[in-house]
């Protein structure tokens, strides 16, 4: 039986200047790559593979198995081509906020990750795709890949193995899209961030055309633990499809919002206990398990497993475990307007779906949230939101339909009530965190 | 604004030698114009085509798709409200409008004065420490009105402003710059971690909490 909380990527976020070079390796940072480049790229990656660690950027992938899929026959005409590991440091997903607090104090973890990872897919050419909005992280990750370098573990003949790996800290420039990978690939070409039609999957023809492994920030900061202790031991935490530990992040009406890191399948029972619960006096109203682009969840599911599986089957997705707790002074018309406002803005405008779907979702949310309109904009809503599912290249689209089928599944009546009073029923300066303080705008 | 000089033109060059193929130093190419002219310029874009070796409607496609790029000068301090649902409901909302109230400007807007742009913004991957505010694109956590009010006042009056969880607030341009690839070297100012991130671990330390030990023969 594992203990309830698990530290590992985040064990050394106490350190002192934990960010730096000597204080990583003081924790025994870079010994799993000295001890992968004793290996053959190709047993890094049936390591990786038997792990079981699924990719922590939403989709819950197997990452070996990404990796497997690039073509390493340098007959061939795609195995002859360089190839590029590139890794999502794009966090956008509403609600998550695991990765950044990863880059900034420990960035080295993700750089000792990449080169394993960029190793055993054989590219000698790493990109960290780093969202723009974060300088301070930015900075961090730029420091550290300089010292790297210093080091001897990037640039040529890494720790005299005869490798070589180039890694750049690539800076993005606001735009939600390009967190979806092959909008992400667009974006490093220096194009606008739309998605691309699959197939050919990136794992063939990626950056350049070339064969490319896009990976969240989570999923390669996991690579190096993997390596050190092996997979059994990663295997030894969590469910028996769901491997390993991760960073579950709780925001809103909870007392302590945070980072907890445990083994996958804790409950988000067990989590807002070490939390503090919701907030004084308040009831746990919804939540979303991972982002906004996953369906809503209520007190109900209050013991599903969060894992991948558990999640599933309670209708959504354990998506990037950013669990945003509301309470009950929250208006979940409001709540979904907002996300919906969110996912029009951010669309990108390729798929007609999309575009012209996330535009009219909004004009009937506003004219709901006002009071107006009448209870048939319901069956609108979910006709559009028919309509827009899986009809577009990426799962924005998608994305934008799950706070809106899931908030009228279970709060049907809390619609119907914003008719009957002919508006909000709810005081928006209850919900926030200041009303009680005499902070009013 | 300042014209392009023949060294940023080298600094254009340099950035789009860092990749493989030059047309993916586009992105912090025009951080790089920004942090020289305060905004995406027409002869920003005119010599990022010619960098690339590329057409003016190509890049000026690119410099409209992303939001961190503007078409307007921005002050010395960009100011962002997060108002992405989580962040509004908690407070985000009334921070915006005390703020437009407060300094007399919509959003996008700059004050007269020339020294503030505020805008809101979308989620920025920090909900734990919700109201979140963002001055050149560092974090300003936990956030009230009058926190914001006190905020910005402190900016405009040019004192010392620290980021809850990163460095000493520097101009917008010289932000844009550090974007482009060209560090300031001020990645030591402030703490590894703000304490919601630490919350889990503090829980762990507390209780005796840890990962299995691996066994022997893995290591």
């Amino acid at each position: 039986m594992t203990d309830t909380l698990t530290p590992v990527l985040s064990d050394n976020w106490d350190h002192d200047r934990a960010w730096t070079l000597e204080s990583y390796e003081r924790a025994g940072g870079y010994s799993a790559l000295r001890k992968a480049v004793r290996r053959q790229p190709a047993e890094i990656v049936e390591l990786v593979k038997d792990s079981g660690l699924r990719g922590r950027g939403g989709a819950g992938f197997p990452t070996g198995m990404k990796w497997g899929f690039v073509p390493q026959d340098t007959e061939s005409p795609e195995g002859g081509k360089p190839k590029y590991l590139v890794v999502n440091a794009d966090e956008s997903e509403p609600g998550t906020c695991k990765d950044i607090p990863l880059m900034l104090a420990s960035p080295h973890t993700l750089v000792e990750g990449t080169i394993i990872s960029s190793y055993a897919i054989r590219a000698n050419h790493a990109f960290i795709y780093v969202r723009g909005e974060v300088l301070h992280v930015v900075r961090r990750m730029q420091r550290a890949v300089e010292e790297a370098y210093l080091a001897g573990y990037l640039g040529k003949n890494i720790l005299g193995s005869g490798y070589d790996l180039d890694v750049v800290v690539h800076v993005g420039a606001g735009a939600y899209i390009c967190g979806e990978e092959t909008a992400l690939l667009d974006s490093l070409e220096g194009r606008r961030g739309q998605p691309r039609l699959r197939p050919p999957f990136p794992a063939v023809a990626g950056l350049y055309a070339c064969p490319t492994v896009i990976n969240n920030v989570e999923s390669i900061a996991s690579v190096p633990c993997i390596v050190d202790n092996g997979p059994d031991w990663f295997g030894s935490m969590g469910t028996e499809k769901s491997k390993g530990m991760t960073l579950y992040s709780l925001s809103g009406h909870v007392t302590r919002p945070g980072q907890y890191e445990a083994p996958l399948g804790i409950t988000l029972r067990e989590l807002l206990d070490l939390a503090g619960g919701v907030r004084e006096g308040r009831m746990l109203k919804f939540w979303t398990p991972g982002g906004s682009s996953t369906p809503l969840l209520t007190a109900e599911h209050l013991d599903i497993p969060l894992d991948y599986e558990g999640v599933a089957e309670a209708g959504s997705m354990l998506g990037t475990k950013a669990l945003q707790i509301f309470d009950d002074s929250t208006c979940v018309v409001r709540a979904v307007l907002r996300w919906t406002e969110f996912y029009k803005h951010e669309s990108c405008g390729k798929c007609t779906p999309c575009r012209e779907g996330t535009w009219w979702l909004v004009q009937v949310l506003e004219r709901l949230e006002r009071g107006q309109g009448s209870e048939e904009d319901l069956d609108t809503l979910l006709d559009l939101c028919d309509n827009i599912l899986g009809r577009s290249f990426c799962a924005l689209g998608d994305g934008a339909t799950s706070p809106i089928t899931s908030s009228i599944q279970y709060f049907r009546d809390e619609y119907l009530a914003h008719l009957e009073q002919g508006g909000c029923p709810f005081d928006a300066e209850a919900a926030s965190l200041f009303a009680t303080a005499g902070a009013m705008a | 604004m300042s014209e392009l000089t023949q060294e940023t033109l080298n600094e254009l060059k340099e950035i789009a030698g860092r990749y493989p193929d030059a047309r993916s130093g586009l992105l912090p190419m025009l951080h790089l114009v920004q942090s020289v002219q305060g905004y995406v310029t027409p002869e920003g874009i005119e010599a990022c085509a010619e960098v690339l070796d590329i057409t003016a409607a190509e890049v000026a496609g690119v410099a409209t798709f992303y939001t961190m790029y503007k078409r307007r000068p921005v002050g010395d301090y960009h100011v962002g409200v997060c108002t992405n649902t989580l962040c509004a409901i908690m407070g985000g909302d009334l921070i915006f409008e005390r703020l437009k109230e407060h300094l007399e400007v919509g959003n996008d807007e700059t004050t007269e004065d020339g020294r503030l742009t505020l805008e809101h913004v979308e989620c920025n991957a920090a909900c734990d420490y919700a109201p979140v505010m963002m001055v050149n694109w560092e974090f300003m956590d936990n956030m009230t009105p009058e926190s914001a009010v006190e905020l910005v006042d402190r900016l405009r009056s040019g004192q010392d402003v620290r980021s809850t969880r990163g460095a000493r607030i520097c101009t917008w341009r010289e932000a844009e710059r550090v974007l482009a690839g060209y560090p300031d070297d001020r990645a030591d100012e402030g703490p590894a971690a703000g304490p919601a991130s630490l919350e889990g671990l503090r829980i762990a330390r507390e209780r005796g909490w840890r990962a299995p030990e691996p066994e022997e023969e893995a290591r």
